[in-house]
């Protein structure tokens, strides 16, 4: 595989993320029998968003248009890690997932401080949710990127993903696939989705990331949506890559087939969220620790 | 006054030139009283010089201004016999001189701590800790008389035991527990929190940076004299990763819990010494199983996380103690606001969190990374020992976790938002003197992130006499570690850069445009207050109900009828440790003592009788040997 189609894989993740809330977006509207935003609506978000000025309660300070430049550039850092289908990412190393795992938090922390720098009480509400299920996700997502890396003795992302679905032949799917369940739960986490947070509810108290950003507005709005696009890619990548046993020996099919895989969890993502409603707050624990049950029994099987 | 002053900041700050002269092993034999430095105790040397160096200029601006400290001169001629004594635990060559030194570096510390004695707390905590560190020395006292007695001479000097496991287990357990006091890993860290507070800042930056390293320090020397490193039975490293996990995991959570700056400062060293006795625990399990990825990286990653601690904890030491100087208190939930009126010291303190969280791209990320990647080397090998990387893989997520959350109370309630309190609506800014010391740590955490080839390269140096040499290179997945760090080192550099540009970016964007001041967006509600904001305990309080083992005692009174008058809402947490063990034993302890009370009746005529029947004893004794 030439190193040029890792920069075309970076680049289509650059250029298609906000699509994939476009395809959720949709998703959801068939559901509900409506016709829907059309696809491209978060690209004219965007084009608002960074056109507009600011406005700046007198109570912040610098980390509260810090945090969406730092969500920003760490998810931009993680992505050169996540390889998309069986292309390798543009940049790997052994233990590659934790400098993933890490930048994310990096921007995860800067967010939180944001929102605690406006002294407002619900964005204060919002970053100690965002930090509780997060902290439990974590752990999570290590054990099961782990599974993988015993189940094909790799040692990076990229190397990991590459050789999935050999292994998926030899030593059967359903280790990968628990651990890929496992990831897939972590996604809903960390992305906001139904059932751990509804990105569109109206009422502040039920938030948890919609919250955390009440203030922030115009281009730093637009970093944070940016940014959690780009995450919604990341994941995707990473759980379609764990189910889709598609591999090719062509490199353009490669990365159409990589491409499908990301936006079909996209469209699995809407189904989830057109059929069942946001889990009380204090069921969400319980679901991050199925997902470790998961991604537990799916090391001790790997690595029996 | 200032002379002293002066003296004491120039003597230390001549001190820490100094070990940068001699890195390299030499020795002066001299008498039984030898000094030396070898590769081990110069990697040590350089945090204690550093540390030592800036609390004593930080100390000189602290004590300037500072009424809470009443005897300036006392406080600088302990502090010289504390430093002096603590770069003498690390250079000592000789079991005698170390103890010594040990010894007398505790007595310092111990009247460093009660320097503001007035207090009844400050007291209390003064005897917890010679107490505690008196109980640490009687276990080092017997682990040297049982190496002495193996040995012609207390020197280091082709020191060691080479016998039976069953002694050298002995020898291993007897410096765990007598290092692990002093380390202060879970569960002999209960004078750490009560101590560390105590103290004037400077000096818990030094006691927390550098003084709890010297545990470490004393337990990797020993290791050094039980033989062969091969040899070593395994479940010395269960042991280590054990404990590691659950210091690092309980003091973070016990640290969550705080509300004081400073202890909750004091909880989060509990945590990383538990981060870098797993380091320590991965290194035993990796040579005993034979990976030299797993030791070596496990092994780097304790050490370098060793300096980093050093350096960041005592920034966020001296970041607190500015505060507490400004605010005239500690309690986060009376602060808020502060990065209005301290921008500087904010600053270092937002630096010092996130080394501590371990975020790229600060030092913290770096010694995490090695551990990451001993467990990972340890996780891809074929077989044995696989389920240890595992369990610590998942402990260091869970602490990264958790300290995020954490420092995000620290920083986000006490510097961010609005002041809830008149003293922290009016803080000022610190004295340059005070800023110095906190800059340069402040650059030394970001240095040593951005440096990480340089540093990891450094560590591998001190750490040399104590891998034993095992087949096969040092790689993780195939890679070299140089040519791992240099690739961390690039993304780290990415990291900045990227964020350099979408500033500038921000910044160009929004030149020509109208950019407004408002208030805080409070669901319309337009005259938002301080005491809206969410507090320390509501922040952390969904997640220490997810961790009711802590069992934390809550004040709750909930709103009642319709129109409900009053609702309040405090949490307090007492270590668990001290609740359920510590004051249990202690208990027995005086009923015991109760009893034996009966003996002394303070009648001179009992007392003689006494006297005779112990002569009339040892006759009897003498007697019965000499048949």
């Amino acid at each position: 595989m030439t190193p040029a189609f890792s920069f075309v894989s970076f680049g289509l993740a650059i250029t298609l993320s906000p699509l994939l809330l476009g395809v959720i977006q949709k998703t959801k509207a068939f559901f509900a029998g409506r016709e829907g935003a059309p696809l491209m609506q978060p690209y004219f978000d965007f084009v608002k968003l960074f056109r507009k000025g600011g406005v700046y309660s007198r109570t912040t300070s610098w980390v509260f248009w810090a945090g969406p430049i730092a969500n920003l550039a760490a998810a931009l850092l993680s992505l050169t890690f996540v390889p998309l289908g069986r292309i390798p990412a543009p940049a790997a190393f052994p233990g590659d997932v934790f400098m993933v795992a890490y930048s994310l938090s990096l921007g995860r922390f800067l967010m939180v401080l944001a929102a605690l720098d406006t002294g407002s009480a619900f964005e204060g509400m919002g970053a100690s949710r965002e930090v509780r299920f997060s902290l439990l996700a974590e752990p999570v997502f290590f054990v099961s990127v782990l599974t993988l890396a015993v189940v094909t003795q790799g040692a990076s992302l990229s190397e990991i993903y590459g050789t999935l679905p050999r292994h998926m032949v030899h030593q059967g799917i359903s280790t990968i696939w628990l651990a890929g369940g496992a990831v897939a739960l972590v996604l809903l986490v960390e992305n906001a989705r139904i059932p751990v947070d509804d990105p569109t509810t109206h009422l502040e108290l039920t938030m948890i990331h919609e919250a955390m950003v009440l203030d922030h507005g115009g281009i730093d709005i637009g970093f944070v949506q940016y940014g959690a696009a780009l995450k919604l890619w990341m994941f995707s990548a990473l759980v379609a890559g764990a189910f889709f046993p598609f591999s090719s020996a062509r490199p353009f099919l490669e990365v159409m087939g990589g491409i499908g895989g990301v936006f079909a969890v996209a469209v699995a993502v809407g189904i989830v969220e057109s059929s069942m409603a946001r889990l009380r707050l204090i069921r969400v624990p319980q679901l991050i620790l199925l997902a470790g049950v998961l991604a537990l029994m799916a090391l001790l099987w790997a690595a029996r | 006054m200032g002379a002293i002053l002066a003296f004491a900041a120039a003597g230390t700050v001549a001190w820490s030139g100094r070990p940068m002269v001699i890195p390299i092993p030499w020795a002066i034999p001299f008498g039984s009283l030898s000094f030396g430095v070898d590769r081990l105790s110069a990697f040590f040397l350089f945090p204690i010089a550093m540390v030592g160096g800036l609390g004593a200029v930080y100390a000189g601006g602290y004590l300037r201004r500072s009424s809470g400290v009443q005897a300036p001169r006392f406080f600088w001629f302990f502090y010289s016999i504390f430093f002096a004594f603590l770069l003498l635990v690390v250079t000592a060559r000789n079991g005698l001189l170390f103890l010594m030194a040990w010894e007398g570096r505790s007595l310092a510390s111990f009247f460093l701590v009660m320097v503001e004695h007035r207090e009844p707390t400050v007291r209390s905590a003064g005897w917890t800790y010679l107490i505690a560190a008196h109980l640490g020395t009687a276990c080092l006292l017997a682990l040297f008389i049982l190496l002495g007695d193996r040995n012609p001479t207390q020197d280091f000097e082709g020191f060691g035991v080479s016998g039976r496991e069953g002694i050298r287990s002995l020898l291993f357990l007897l410096a765990l527990i007598g290092f692990g006091v002093k380390a202060g890993m879970v569960p002999w860290h209960v004078w750490l929190p009560e101590a560390h507070p105590a103290a004037p800042s400077p000096v818990s930056a030094v006691m927390s940076g550098v003084m709890i390293k010297t545990g470490i320090y004393g337990l990797l020397r020993i290791m050094m004299f039980l033989g062969e490193p091969t040899l070593w039975p395994a479940w010395w490293g269960w042991t280590l990763v054990g404990l590691g996990a659950l210091s690092g995991v309980g003091g973070v959570l016990l640290a969550l819990a705080q509300k004081d700056l400073k202890r909750l400062l004091a909880y989060s060293s509990v945590e990383n010494i538990g981060v870098i006795s797993l380091g320590l625990g991965l290194w035993l399990c990796g040579v005993r199983v034979g990976n030299p990825a797993m030791a070596a990286l496990g092994l780097w990653g304790a050490l370098l996380h060793v300096w980093n601690h050093a350096v960041f904890k005592s920034l966020l030491f001296m970041s607190a103690g500015a505060v507490a100087h400004a605010t005239g208190t500690r309690s986060l939930d009376r602060l808020g606001g502060l990065i209005h009126g301290m921008p500087f010291t904010s600053l270092a303190f937002f630096a010092g969190s996130v080394s501590l969280c371990g975020l790229p791209p600060f030092n913290g990320f770096i010694s995490e990374l090695l551990l990451y990647g001993s467990a990972l080397a340890g996780i891809l090998q074929p077989e044995g020992l696989r389920r240890i990387p595992v369990l610590a893989v998942g402990a260091l997520g869970l602490m990264g976790g958790l300290a995020l959350a954490c420092f995000a109370t620290a920083f986000g309630i006490g510097f961010l938002g609005q002041a809830r309190s008149e003293e922290a609506a009016q803080a000022h800014e610190v004295s340059f003197l005070i800023a110095v010391p906190m800059g340069v740590a402040a650059v030394v955490c970001l240095g040593i992130g951005l440096m990480s080839p340089l540093a990891v390269a450094f560590t591998s140096f001190a750490a040399f006499d104590l891998m034993p040499i095992l087949p096969g290179v040092i790689r993780v997945g195939g890679w070299e570690i140089p040519a791992l760090f240099q690739r961390i080192l690039v993304a780290n550099v990415a990291l900045c850069v990227m964020l350099v540009v979408l500033m500038a970016a921000r910044r160009i964007l929004l030149l020509h445009r109208r950019v407004e001041e408002s208030s805080t967006w409070d669901c319309g509600y337009a005259a938002p207050t301080a005491r809206m904001q969410y507090t320390a305990s509501s922040f952390i309080w969904d997640i220490l109900a997810m961790a009711r083992v802590l069992r934390p005692r809550v004040k709750e009174c909930r709103p009642l009828g319709l129109f409900p008058r009053s609702a309040r809402l405090g949490t307090e947490e007492q270590d668990i440790f001290q609740r359920l063990f510590y004051n249990r034993l202690w208990r027995g302890i005086e009923r015991c003592s109760d009893r034996l009370r009966r003996l002394q009746e303070g009648r001179n005529q009992i007392y003689v009788l006494y006297l005779a029947l112990t002569v009339l004893a040892l006759l009897l004794w003498k007697l019965g040997f000499s048949q």
